[in-house]
């Protein structure tokens, strides 16, 4: 059976599966289309909320990340993890207990303004369409691969399904589809991991594997794995692997953007709304984060153990030794992947020189340059490997078994499809319950109201899947500036909703539009205008850029703008009223927690 | 007279409740800060002496240590917080 099949077989295989658990739990009313009826268990719950949050951005584009960065991406790792903590101590147990379905219903209860209610939709949704965005970017590059089409089609083919896939159910369909989906994408991500590090090191954890020396190679003794990745990608005038080369400023600020926007999220948010107590609640976030963790910690072994195997790949006789021939990618089976990949547009490589070669090494580094003329080098001849790809090849770099290519394909999927749709959920209930019956015509049937629900879905997968043909980034990156959004202008007002008395109508909402302006108009001085290339104002780097922070790191100072204007425009404003006060207290105590009321 | 009595007593209560929390909270979270922003970027240089598989201590909590501590977190606010409800009675 050739690959092609294999990979029909289980990327077939797993939606049918998907599908068969949304038939079967279908959603009927709009309380079950939002919230699943309340009745899911913290571990179900945690586990269907790790598959929602586990996008392709984790799955597909994070370890690509790592590998060709090093240490400077763990920021990634610490950002997506951290905000969980500040999600179980700040936010999660007070809004089950506030016990309304959106994000938004709690904004404008809280702030007691319609006005705070349409700014928080307005957040929500631009945070959720960037999102997608960066989905719609890792969906194409798995479609792409495993149909063996380019990029833009397998973008195409993705978006119909996506969207066929989010209309069928609501929450309820998707919170034990996601299950199924967790397990998949999990299974997907740790298989490869273990055979790559039982190669590698020997050690079948791959956590523990990036850690351990490498199996030994002809006698000349064992070495560690990271010290060894660090002397070969420096060899070929790489930074090295484990040595930090960006600012901490820089660092920080990502982190913190990453985190603040974890816990600003509506799709993940929403979540905790849907189990039965406040203290399910605080458990909750723990169980998501510990199914959460398990691929976390895999992660940067995936990328480690990546690089090398790469760099070997390339370097087969040692970075002393001659460089890999054209001939040998074209004829020796190791490196079909190269041909595979190529076909997507997203893997290429140019022999510049013409000595029949494939030199990969830094060509802007100048201790290079020395030893490129020497050796008649014209620069890096691997001209292109997209970060994305690197999780859905790996598999076949390592040279792994069909089935194990297959698994990932599938898991890749499962992770891309599961985000997608828990967002469009998410941008859907935002129209349709909270602009459409909330403040336009609130008399509207509940059949008018999916039916708005469903049309917001498709608007919003248009417009994603168009932007998603030309990203601001790779799937991660596009990804970091949808949590910098949220950031700076949902989680401040949650954050002071719950934490303060004082803050009110008018200091939220002009807190959340200084956050949110404030940050929207760095990232497209620096992504360009609404991502449209060549339209930015500034350089996206950190010496060009406009502080000096970069535009996915700049989303924790919006967060602190937003905070600050918010406390200061309230100060100067009348205090909040007494049943708003009263309000804030009863969510800050468990007890008297009923089911959540609709509106 | 005895219901007002109780009710100031539910008031104190719940003032030294979320005191106690937000004690909770702020110790909570200066070690989630330290393990991260800390151990992981600011202060990997002091930490840069001290070995782990080919690289420093600095390297692993960021790239794994402060995930293990971010669930120990999670887990401790938990269980302190329902522990908490109860004593302050203020459990559903």
């Amino acid at each position: 059976m050739d690959q092609f099949t294999i990979n029909l077989l289980f990327v077939g295989g797993s939606f049918a599966l998907y599908i068969g658990i949304a038939i079967w739990a279908r959603a009927g009313s709009t309380s079950e289309f939002y919230a699943a009826g309340r009745g899911v268990h913290p571990v179900t719950n945690g586990m269907a909320t790790a598959a929602d949050w586990m996008s392709a951005a984790s799955f597909i584009s994070m370890a690509g990340l790592i590998a060709f960065t090093g240490y400077d991406n763990s920021t990634f790792l610490m950002g997506w993890t951290g905000g969980y903590v500040l999600l179980a101590l700040l936010l999660a147990p007070y809004l089950r207990k506030f016990g309304k379905f959106t994000v938004s219903e709690f904004i404008g209860d809280r702030f007691y303004s319609q006005t705070a209610r349409l700014v928080a939709v307005i957040c929500l949704i631009v945070a959720s369409v960037t999102y997608v965005i960066g989905q719609m970017t890792g969906v194409g590059v798995a479609f792409g691969r495993f149909l063996e089409v380019s990029n833009t089609t397998g973008l195409l083919i993705g978006a119909c399904v996506v969207f066929a896939y989010a209309v069928f159910g609501g929450m309820k369909g998707v919170t034990y589809t996601q299950v199924a989906q967790y397990c998949v994408l999990i299974t997907a991500y740790t298989i490869p991991a273990v055979f790559i590090s039982l190669q590698l090191t020997g050690t079948p954890i791959p956590a523990l594997g990036l850690f351990s020396e490498t199996a030994a190679t002809g006698g000349e003794g064992s070495v560690y794995l990271l010290t060894k990745l660090d002397q070969i990608v420096t060899d070929l005038g790489f930074a090295s692997y484990t040595e930090a080369h960006k600012d901490n400023l820089n660092m920080v600020l990502f982190t913190l953007s990453l985190m603040i926007g974890t816990a600003g999220l509506p799709h993940v948010i929403m979540r905790f709304f849907t189990v039965p107590k406040v203290s399910d609640a605080r458990w909750s976030a723990g169980w998501t984060l510990i199914f959460i963790a398990l691929l976390y910690l895999t992660a940067p072994a995936v990328g480690a153990m990546a690089r090398l195997n790469i760099t070997e790949l390339m370097w087969p006789n040692g970075t002393n030794g001659d460089a890999v021939s054209v001939e040998t990618i074209e004829t020796d089976p190791t490196y079909d992947w190269m041909l595979t990949w190529q076909k997507t547009g997203l893997l290429d490589w140019e022999d510049k020189n013409g000595d029949g070669l494939i030199q990969y090494y830094n060509d802007g580094s100048e201790a290079m340059a020395e030893k490129a003329a020497a050796n008649g080098w014209e620069g890096n001849e691997l001209t292109n490997f997209n970060r994305d790809i690197l999780v859905l090849a790996n598999p076949e770099i390592a040279n792994l078994p069909g089935w194990v290519i297959g698994l990932v394909a599938a898991g890749g999927l499962a992770a891309a499809l599961s985000t997608a749709a828990g967002l469009l959920l998410a941008i859907s209930s935002a129209v349709s319950h909270d602009l459409v019956k909330g403040a336009i015509n609130p008399n509207i049937s509940e059949k008018g109201e999916l039916l708005s629900a469903r049309i917001a879905m498709a608007v919003a997968i248009v417009v994603a899947t168009w932007l998603g043909l030309n990203p601001p980034g790779f799937a991660a990156q596009t990804v970091a500036l949808a949590f910098g959004l949220a950031a700076a202008s949902i989680f401040p007002a949650l954050m002071m909703g719950i934490f303060s008395t004082r803050v009110n109508n008018v200091g939220a909402v002009c807190g959340m539009l200084a956050g949110l302006i404030f940050t929207l108009l760095y990232i497209f001085l620096h992504k360009g205008w609404f991502f449209v290339a060549g339209t930015n104002s500034f350089p996206d780097t950190v010496d060009g850029s406009l502080f000096g922070i970069q535009s996915t790191a700049i989303g924790a100072v919006g967060a602190l703008i937003n905070f600050g204007v918010a406390y200061a425009v309230s100060m100067s404003t009348k205090d909040t009223p007494q049943e708003i006060k009263d309000l804030v207290e009863s969510v800050r105590v468990p007890s008297g927690a009923g089911a959540a009321v609709d509106h | 007279m005895a219901d007002q009595t109780s009710q100031t007593r539910a008031a104190r209560d719940g003032v030294g409740y979320w005191k106690a929390n937000l004690r909770l909270i702020i110790i909570s979270l200066v070690i989630w800060a330290l393990v991260s922003f800390g151990f992981g970027i600011l202060l990997r240089p002091m930490l840069a002496g001290i070995e782990v598989g080919g690289t420093d201590l600095g390297f692993w909590f960021a790239q794994q240590g402060s995930i293990l501590v971010f669930l120990a977190l999670i887990f401790f606010y938990a269980w302190r917080m329902n522990k908490l409800d109860r004593e302050y009675g203020v459990e559903e």
